[in-house]
């Protein structure tokens, strides 16, 4: 069901991008990055928060399960991240004749967020003890999570910027690119939230399979019932022991 | 960038490559992700089978052991 929304979605996004919305003035149809590039900023940020709030339900519960959430929408929110970047970075080519302007706040600072979440998954993966890595990376998470608004916050404040302002009480956002950037927004949340469920999902059944393995003896875990050692009689519960 | 200004003419610098790479960095983005997790989805597969294969063959040599045991 969420797929089939995500795609009717993203198709609706499509063609009110582009048969829809008006061409602005100023930019032309170099514009038409925007219905891509900020729903993938906000949606990439909120996941980052949302991260957090999971990794604080993971610390309140010790429930391994809002871990694994957490994991996933940090992990999904870097590949949203990535592609912030790498939109924005053409947009900005088109727009502005550079690739990267290192004097723009909005730019620096979703890069400073890039860069902080990028080392997430090293430390989480240098820490071999489950319980200890599922809970020192909701620490990171909901650290991580708390400075993104602050970091939103600051860059709002700041007030030399090339950067446009969207969203906020001076908004001038005419009203049909206001509806198709709000469909864009939705299509990719939506898009977010099934590529979560999928990786959750994936996740999950690795898990159990490797239970299971690990319940019928094999102790090397699914990846090695191929191998001539898990060919080896084992001492599972369901297997009798050689006589003698 | 965006101005309150909205014209349905195109301007004379349309950016329509620019634009047109977005998208499909976005899409490739989108379509390297769904093949890894089907490169992924396949492995689990694998593993499923692997493991059915083993615990079929540990089963039936239950049952031989049981069968020689009553003989």
């Amino acid at each position: 069901m969420l797929s089939i929304a995500t795609v009717v979605g993203m198709g609706l996004a499509l063609v009110l991008v582009f048969f829809y919305a008006p061409i602005e003035a100023e930019e032309g149809f170099l514009q038409k990055i925007f219905y891509l590039h900020v729903p993938l900023a906000i949606v990439s940020l909120c996941g980052f928060v949302l991260g957090g709030l999971m990794g604080i339900a993971h610390l309140r519960t010790r429930d391994q399960r809002w871990d694994l959430r957490s994991y996933v929408a940090i992990h999904m929110s870097l590949i949203f991240g990535l592609g912030t970047l790498i939109t924005g970075s053409i947009w900005a080519r088109g727009s502005w004749g550079h690739w990267w302007v290192w004097s723009e706040p909005t730019l620096v600072s979703f890069l400073i967020v890039m860069l902080l979440y990028a080392t997430y998954q090293p430390l989480r993966f240098a820490i071999e003890d489950p319980e200890r890595q599922a809970r020192y990376a909701s620490v990171f998470a909901i650290t991580a999570g708390a400075f993104v608004p602050l970091n939103f916050l600051a860059v709002r404040l700041s007030s030399s910027y090339l950067h446009p302002r969207v969203l906020g009480s001076s908004s001038n956002l005419p009203a049909p690119m206001q509806l198709t950037f709000l469909v864009s927004l939705a299509a990719i949340a939506l898009l977010f939230a099934t590529l979560c469920s999928y990786e959750l999902l994936a996740k999950r059944t690795r898990i159990m399979l490797r239970s299971r393995s690990r319940i019928l003896g094999y102790r090397d875990g699914p990846a090695h019932l191929d191998s001539p050692r898990a060919r080896t009689p084992s001492r599972s519960p369901r297997s009798p022991q050689p006589q003698t | 960038m965006i101005t309150s200004l909205a014209t349905t003419t195109l301007p004379q610098n349309t950016g329509s490559g620019y634009v047109a790479a977005a998208y499909i960095v976005f899409f490739a983005i989108v379509l390297i992700y769904v093949a890894i997790m089907a490169v992924r989805l396949t492995r689990v597969e694998r593993d499923v089978r692997n493991l059915r294969a083993r615990a079929e063959h540990d089963e039936a040599s239950a049952d031989q052991t049981r069968e020689r045991e009553t003989v």
